[in-house]
């Protein structure tokens, strides 16, 4: 085992995060009561799949400047992570909304027709099946580096989809999802309380930090695997 | 060795929960897990799947390393 200061970081972050994101005071809002502590969970997913696409287009770009085959290999493992991140998101966001934006006087099929509308979860869901088409693509191509090099063009269109599906869309229309105004999260001087910001930020590290320990492990076996194969 | 590890590691997370088993044959008194609405039973479960999590990523690195080194 690589013993690194970013894996005992991401350790003792999450730790923090757990310990501190359960017991330290949020505010109060009526809707979202106890919940509101799922900040340090459900966006942290998200916030850990957008670091995680960064990583990957960086390295489908650095592939196509160098052509050497590990950054193909960088830039394949970073994107599954980070779409398993945007699933483990899409679950959580699914249990934290049928609690708190469906209408219990009313049957769920009624709450569940202005829920599935909601444009973030339609740009979120767009963003990640251009993602899963990645994935598609890519093992449906046979020839090496003809796999490289048109999966690393691919993932800077699926890069480029990003920003309207999560970033842009979900702003203009209206949408039950909080953070359409500003910078949601990151706006220091009206957006979430000091106290929730010193557990978030951490957390998205710790969070972030994980998900590139899990991403290093695929990414040593897959070479290894590369290996075994050309010896 | 590697036997031993595991049966360690599992001790260690079944040790966590007889924490919580030992408070169900008291009175119920003004203990810490059971104060403020027991969130303190929420973090011990929490954690203890956390702590699942990172023994689990640990243990698959070290395997990882191992094979590294075998080539």
């Amino acid at each position: 085992m690589y013993k690194s200061w970013w894996k005992i970081a991401s350790v003792v972050l999450l730790f923090y995060t757990f310990i501190a994101g359960f017991l330290l005071d949020v505010p109060r809002l009526a809707p979202l009561q106890e919940t509101i502590r799922n900040l340090y969970f459900h966006v942290c997913m998200w916030f850990a799949m957008m670091i995680l696409f960064t990583i990957s287009v960086v390295n489908a770009i650095r592939y196509l400047r160098t052509f050497k085959h590990k950054y193909d290999i960088y830039a394949r493992q970073y994107a599954v992570t980070g779409i398993f991140l945007g699933l483990l998101g899409y679950a959580t966001g699914t249990i934290w909304a049928s609690y708190t934006w469906a209408d219990p006087n009313k049957p769920a099929i009624n709450s569940f027709s202005t829920i599935a509308r909601d444009p973030k979860l339609i740009g979120a869901a767009i963003a990640l099946l251009v993602y899963f088409a990645y994935l598609i693509l890519r093992d449906s191509i046979q020839d090496m580096d003809k796999k490289a090099r048109i999966s690393a063009v691919y993932n800077i269109f699926a890069y480029a989809m990003l920003f309207p599906a999560i970033w842009i869309l979900p702003r203009i229309l209206p949408s039950l999802h909080p953070g359409r105004e500003g910078n949601p999260a990151l706006d220091v001087k009206n957006d979430i309380s000091s106290n929730m910001r010193i557990v978030f930020y951490p957390a998205v590290i710790g969070w972030t930090l994980l998900a590139t320990w899990i991403t290093t492990l695929k990414i040593r076996l897959s070479l290894l695997k590369e290996k075994k194969m050309l010896s | 060795m590697m036997k031993w590890k595991k049966f360690l590691s599992l001790f260690s997370l079944l040790l966590v929960s007889c924490i919580g088993m030992a408070q169900e044959n008291k009175v119920e008194m003004a203990d810490t897990m059971r104060s403020n609405g027991r969130i303190y039973v929420v973090i011990a479960v929490v954690l203890t799947i956390l702590i699942g999590l990172i023994l689990y990523v640990v243990r698959l690195d070290r395997k990882i390393s191992k094979l590294e080194k075998e080539k």
